[in-house]
């Protein structure tokens, strides 16, 4: 038997394009989304009340933004702060490590409601120390508040995600540099930097889409962001589709956002790909 | 109120605040317990239809992870419990025209929790499906086993170990989210703590015991999680 006929033999049938289980199931659940789709939409259509979209609109606009101030203060602060996290997480002195290490496990291993209250309840049951030192107009706002809490948050998971990206470039890298005649910080910002950032991409477009929507939990604590004013347009109306529109407005930030991070990543790993 | 000693109020008994304190944390614990096998079950089924050839069951998994991963929390939850009793009350109403429905806080938590928490894992397992190769489904095939002996006797569990430690993570941020349902008045850690704040006005400390608690539980699971990974390891190497 020649080699020919054998590959001519063994060429599997084509599959039966039929309606099998899996399909049929497929369809039924695509089916219930589309339906679930078309009722919230059918119900957005039947309730749509023209005076509560006046009244509300502005209102929810205005929340979009303090929540939009809120993560890009938050998230560039935590930037900062997280420089000597990182480094100190880095770090061959134990003491220096071991605080590092302390700061980003409790950050990280207790939530971030419970943190929120702890600033905005806690230290701000600290009035009179707090007048005398000056610092109660801050700690008096929810606002500052939030933003506090946010950072330090998101200060203790940037520290995270630059080390791992700081530490995923090969030391050779390093080494290279080093004989080469660059310092250590020329090395970090022309050599490793340009290689970390790559990695780090991804996981800082989750972290900001994380900061988007743990930012609704500042409602919590009298802050009117876009949770904050669906909140009081839902206690004020007794309408749902308050949460409804809010929520739309959440998927469709967060949507871009993921669609955005991943444009730039295609656009920066270009020289990767082939 | 007369100043109290900081150990009279984290005392146990009807003077202190630990006893009611410590009912949170196991209303916490149950919590997180009760949504884990819903929502590893959820997660598991979502991934796998994630996978499938067939483009219409993974076009119903992306939906449910982008709709439950792209809100938050709150969001949800609170759409769930004011949303839920409107929409079963209308489905009642067919039947029965004087019903009113109420849920409960702990369902509802339960319900929001696994449906966010089995969105993380989907992604998880997702990623583990796709580290198993095709070669093991074919020699499950080839040796007689139907699809449902393959996945259950050969590709689950490897998929178990790769997923673990991604499912660890999804754990701990399930663990920190239960505290999101003390907003619908569910009396975990959370909410009784806040209650002790605001009652003995010192919300610092009360705070800080429930920072303290999470991050105990936290310890804990990782410590547990570490053995069930030894486990793991030891089904391996023989």
């Amino acid at each position: 038997m020649s080699v020919s006929q054998a590959i001519a033999i063994d060429k599997p049938p084509p599959q039966a394009r039929g309606w099998s289980r899996a399909r049929i199931l497929g369809y039924a659940l695509v089916g219930i989304w589309v339906l679930f789709g078309a009722g919230i939409i059918a119900y957005l259509v039947y309730a749509w009340n023209a005076e509560f979209f006046a009244r509300y609109a502005p209102a929810y606009l205005q929340g979009l933004g303090t929540t939009l101030s809120l993560v890009s203060i938050s998230m560039v602060v935590g930037a900062l702060l997280s420089l000597p996290v990182a480094y100190g997480r880095m770090s061959k002195n134990p003491i220096l490590s071991a605080l590092a290490y302390c700061y980003v496990y409790f950050f990280r291993g207790t939530p971030l409601l419970v943190q929120t209250y702890l600033v905005y309840y806690g230290i701000g049951s600290f009035r009179p120390e707090l007048e005398t030192v000056g610092l109660w107009w801050f700690f008096r706002e929810a606002f500052y508040c939030g933003v506090f809490a946010f950072s330090l948050n998101t200060a203790a998971y940037q520290a995270e995600i630059l080390r791992g990206a700081i530490e995923s470039v090969t030391r050779g890298q390093w080494e290279g540099a080093a004989s080469l005649g660059l310092h250590r910080l020329q090395t970090l910002r022309k050599v490793i930097m340009p290689q970390a950032i790559i990695v780090a991409l991804r996981p800082y477009g989750n972290e900001l889409i994380l900061m988007i929507k743990a930012s609704a939990i500042v409602a919590i604590i009298t802050v009117y962001d876009l949770m904050g004013n669906a909140k009081l347009a839902y206690a004020k109306s007794f309408d749902i589709q308050a949460y409804i529109w809010v929520a739309i407005v959440y998927l469709v930030m967060v949507e871009i956002l993921r669609h955005g991070v991943e444009w730039i990543e295609r656009r920066i790993t270009v020289h990767l790909h082939r | 109120m007369p100043a109290q000693s900081i150990w009279t109020l984290l005392s146990w008994g009807p003077e202190g605040w630990s006893d009611d304190i410590a009912s949170g944390v196991l209303v916490t614990i149950a919590l997180a317990l009760a949504t884990l096998p819903i929502g590893l079950v959820t997660g598991f089924f979502v991934a796998f239809a994630k996978q499938h050839e067939e483009s219409s069951l993974r076009l119903a998994g992306n939906i449910y992870t982008t709709v439950f991963r792209g809100l938050p929390e709150l969001v949800t939850l609170f759409l769930f419990f004011f949303g839920m009793p409107l929409l079963l009350q209308y489905v009642v109403r067919l039947f029965n025209p004087d019903a009113t429905i109420n849920v409960n806080s702990f369902i509802a938590g339960m319900i929001v929790l696994s449906l966010i928490f089995s969105s993380y894992a989907s992604e998880v397992f997702l990623s583990a499906f796709r580290a198993i190769p095709k070669g093991q489904y074919e020699g499950g095939y080839a040796i007689g086993l139907s699809k449902w002996q393959t996945m259950r006797l050969i590709v689950l569990p490897q998929l178990i170990r790769i997923a673990f430690p991604g499912l660890e993570n999804c754990w701990l941020s399930l663990l920190k989210d239960t505290s999101l349902v003390s907003v619908v008045n569910l009396a975990e850690t959370l909410r009784q703590s806040g209650v002790a704040a605001r009652v003995t006005r010192h919300a610092f400390l009360f705070y800080s015991v429930a920072a303290l608690i999470f991050l105990a539980l936290a310890v804990l699971s990782s410590i547990a999680t570490s053995y069930i990974l030894r486990y793991l390891g030891r089904r391996e190497a023989r």
